[in-house]
Formats: C-alpha cells, sequence, structure tokens
C-alpha cells in the first residue's frame, strides 16, 4: 500500500503524458501538470526553509562551532521574509511587485546576493586556473588534445589571438586563431556535443521509462516507516 | 543611500575573496549573509510568483479590462486544488506515523517529469540531432530558377571536410558511449577516434568556462576600481 499507490501514481502520470502528445484535446495537460508541479515546489521549498531554519537553530542551541554566524544567517532570512512578504520598503506599496525597482527587496538583491553571488563565481577562476595546471601537463595524448583545444578556444576568444596571427595573409585565414577557434566549435565541438546530447537523450528515455514501469524505485526511500 | 550599499557590497566582495587567503571569519561572515539573504529572497520569490501568481490568481481570478474598457472576467480554475493538495501531502513528511504519504507527491513530480522528458528529449534532442547529422556531405540539389529544373550544386573542400567531421565525430563518439561491448579491435579503434572528438569537445567547455570566470572576475574587479574605490574613470 505505501508503496503501490506512489508506483501507480508514477505510472498515471507518466503514461497519461505520454499519451497526450498523442491526443490533441489532451495537449494541454502538460501544462496543466507543470502548473501543479510549480505549486508543489513552493511547498518543498517550505520544507527546505524550515530545515534551514532547524538545522542553524540547533547549531545555535548546543553553541556549535562557529554559531555566531548561524544568527547572521537566520537573521539574513527572516529580514529577507519580512522585507519580501509584506512588501516593505517596496514604493508601490503591497499591490506592486515584489522585485519592484527601488524596493529594499530588489536592493538586497542588487547590493547583497549579485555581489556575493558573482565574487563566489568568479573565484573559481582562480580554482581553474590551478585544476587546469594540474590538468594540462600533457601527460597522454587526450590530454594534449583537451589542451590544444581548450588553448586555442580561450585566445580565439580574447584580443591576444588575433593580435598574434593578425600577419597571416587573407588566403590562409583559417590558420588565424579566432577563425581556427570558430571552426572547432563549429566541426569538432559540435560532433562530440552531438554525440554526448544523443547519448543523454537514451540514459533519459531509459530512466523515464524504468521509473514510469515502476523497475526504479529508489525515489521511495528504503524502508516503509515513512 | 546607494553610497553605503556600495560599500556593504565592496565589503561582501572582499570577504569572498580573502577565502583566496585562507578560511577566514571575514569569508564566514559572507558566506552566512549569502546562504540567509538567497535562501530568503528565493522563498519570497517562489511564494508571489507561483503560491499568489498561478495558484490565488487561478482560483481566484481577479477582473481585467481590456483595451475596450469592457470588464474581463475569467473563471475560476479549481484544478490548481489539486497542485495545492499535493502540496500539502508533502508537508506531511514532518509527521513521522503518515510521513509516507508524502511519496506521493513525489511520485507525482517524478511521474510528470518522466513523461515530459521522455518525449521531448527523444523529439528534441536525440531525433532532430540524429536528422541534422544525416545530411548531404559533398553538395546538394538546388532549384535552378532559369531551366525550372534541379542542378546539382558541390560544396566546397572545407565544407566537405566540416561536414565529415561532424558526422564521423558524431559516430564516433556515439559508439565510444556504447558499453554493452568491449572496445577491442574494429570496435575499440572507432571508440577511439569518438575519444578524440569528446576531448576536443571537453577542451572547447572548459576553455568557455574559464573565459566566462574570468569575465565575471573582471566584473568585480571593475566593480571595485570603478563604483567602490573611484580609481578608474
Amino acid at each position: 500500500m505505501k508503496r503501490q499507490i506512489p508506483l501507480f501514481i508514477t505510472f498515471f502520470v507518466g503514461t497519461l503524458l505520454i499519451f497526450s502528445v498523442f491526443i490533441p484535446p489532451m495537449e494541454t495537460l502538460g501544462e496543466n501538470f507543470t502548473l501543479f508541479f510549480d505549486i508543489i515546489a513552493v511547498f518543498a521549498f517550505f520544507l527546505g526553509a524550515g530545515n534551514l531554519v532547524r538545522v542553524h537553530v540547533s547549531k545555535l542551541r548546543k553553541r556549535k562551532a562557529d554559531w555566531g554566524f548561524s544568527i547572521v544567517t537566520l537573521i539574513g532570512f527572516g529580514f529577507m521574509l519580512f522585507v519580501g512578504l509584506l512588501k516593505i520598503g517596496n514604493p508601490g506599496g503591497i499591490a506592486a511587485d515584489v522585485t519592484a525597482p527601488g524596493s529594499w527587496f530588489q536592493e538586497m538583491f542588487n547590493y547583497v546576493i549579485n555581489p556575493l553571488q558573482s565574487t563566489m563565481y568568479a573565484l573559481l577562476a582562480f580554482f581553474v586556473a590551478s585544476a587546469s595546471y594540474r590538468a594540462f601537463r600533457a601527460k597522454n595524448r587526450e590530454a594534449t588534445i583537451l589542451l590544444m583545444a581548450a588553448f586555442v578556444i580561450l585566445l580565439g576568444r580574447t584580443p591576444l589571438g588575433m593580435m598574434l596571427t593578425a600577419w597571416i595573409p587573407d588566403s590562409l585565414s583559417i590558420f588565424q586563431i579566432p577563425n581556427m577557434a570558430v571552426w572547432i566549435m563549429n566541426s569538432f565541438n559540435l560532433a562530440g556535443q552531438r554525440a554526448i546530447l544523443i547519448g543523454i537523450s537514451l540514459g533519459v528515455v531509459a530512466m523515464s521509462l524504468r521509473l514510469i514501469l515502476g523497475v526504479e524505485r529508489t525515489y521511495l526511500g528504503g524502508d516503509d516507516s515513512g | 543611500m546607494e553610497h553605503f550599499a556600495v560599500w556593504v557590497a565592496a565589503f561582501l566582495t572582499l570577504g569572498i575573496v580573502s577565502f583566496l587567503y585562507k578560511d577566514n571569519p571575514w569569508y564566514k561572515l559572507s558566506e552566512a549573509i549569502f546562504v540567509g539573504i538567497s535562501a530568503g529572497y528565493w522563498f519570497v520569490v517562489l511564494f508571489w510568483d507561483n503560491i499568489y501568481g498561478k495558484f490565488w490568481n487561478g482560483i481566484f481570478p481577479e477582473e481585467l479590462i481590456d483595451s475596450a474598457g469592457n470588464v474581463v472576467t475569467r473563471e475560476p480554475d479549481y484544478w490548481l486544488l489539486v497542485g495545492a493538495v499535493l502540496g500539502t501531502l508533502m508537508l506531511l513528511r514532518l509527521i513521522p506515523k503518515i510521513g509516507w504519504i508524502s511519496r506521493w507527491p513525489l511520485a507525482f513530480i517524478i511521474g510528470c517529469t518522466s513523461g515530459l522528458y521522455l518525449i521531448n528529449y527523444f523529439s528534441s534532442n536525440m531525433m532532430r540531432q540524429v536528422e541534422a547529422t544525416i545530411m548531404p556531405l559533398v553538395g546538394h540539389w538546388v532549384l535552378d530558377p532559369a531551366t525550372s529544373q534541379n542542378a546539382f550544386s558541390a560544396f566546397s573542400g572545407a565544407d566537405i571536410f566540416s561536414n565529415l567531421v561532424l558526422v564521423i565525430g558524431t559516430f564516433t563518439g556515439l559508439v565510444y558511449f556504447y558499453f554493452s561491448k568491449e572496445h577491442r579491435g574494429a570496435f575499440g579503434g572507432t571508440a577511439k577516434v569518438g575519444i578524440f572528438f569528446i576531448m576536443i569537445t571537453f577542451g572547447a567547455s572548459f576553455g568557455y568556462t574559464v573565459m566566462s570566470r574570468m569575465s565575471l572576475l573582471i566584473g568585480r574587479a571593475d566593480f571595485l576600481l570603478f563604483d567602490w574605490l573611484g580609481l578608474v574613470r
């Protein structure tokens, strides 16, 4: 019962959506189900947010290492809920869009989330540089090919690439680094991408069938206790 | 106010950058702020977009006024209640005794994703990619307007070479991904050619990733030097 109902729901919903493609009056079913999906996602987010609060409150109570930073996280989270759900500091009031320009909520995005997020990603440039040093030592044939392709693409997308090979006559322009980068992208890279995409698609189709037919059941968890 | 906000952004930016030295309290503070603020941000956005925008407005639709000034009323979409009921069932995970019911909305999501992905991936990714690969290699027929007859138009040498690369690369790449047969003999040789193409693809993707990270880094440096310190004009 605890496992059979979910298996039936998966089978029913999955099969219905597949059939809806072949039956024109049922075509909107996919859109409706996606809408349900969006609503369920918010409830899942309730669980996630509750978990975030629970973890940090527990850390605070037990005075675990770095518990002070949990206070910062909880204050930040609470402040955003307060400002966003009640639309405090929104020039248009409660009727306006929550992300209206000039609202406190949007300013927090512009001056806190955006700088933090982009700096986090920018920081990866340094770690990528260190990782690429290790990977790019051309230890074998495959690594050498990867190195050459990456090098040409990197140079081809910068003014340096053009400067280095600007002397090559127009009749041999394919050997100019920016043109080589475009050619690699449109032929060798495209071929590899296509093979990967077709492989992924076959995998997704196989996994979807396994889920719909109930062969794959790991999403139900290991036990029946809940 | 904006001046203060720029200082806050600079403080947080430098806090994250300080991780390059080592894990330190400034970085941890910036990280804690990021976790709390961004979780709150996405919670609020999802609430207004999905719960209010899609669910509430679907059940209790507002009257709209069209361009002619007529009041347009929409029918409530009570089907959305199914989504809300499934969402509420998801919260039953918090009650251990009946927590197993939370598998129902999960099963719905899994079924929904499987059904949609099966068709979408099969038609959009697989069939279209295969279709695009099965193409004329050396030339194609073009309608000649003078004679109203089809005439064969050959591709240039470079185009023929690129087309061959595309077809051979896709085929050998797929052979490489076929693991049900041992990669030996002619099959293994073909798979080795496939690795060659896949390595070029990884190299290109790597190059692009490095470029995007670098442009973000330049963006942050630009912010610090231009917006915050005002050193670069």
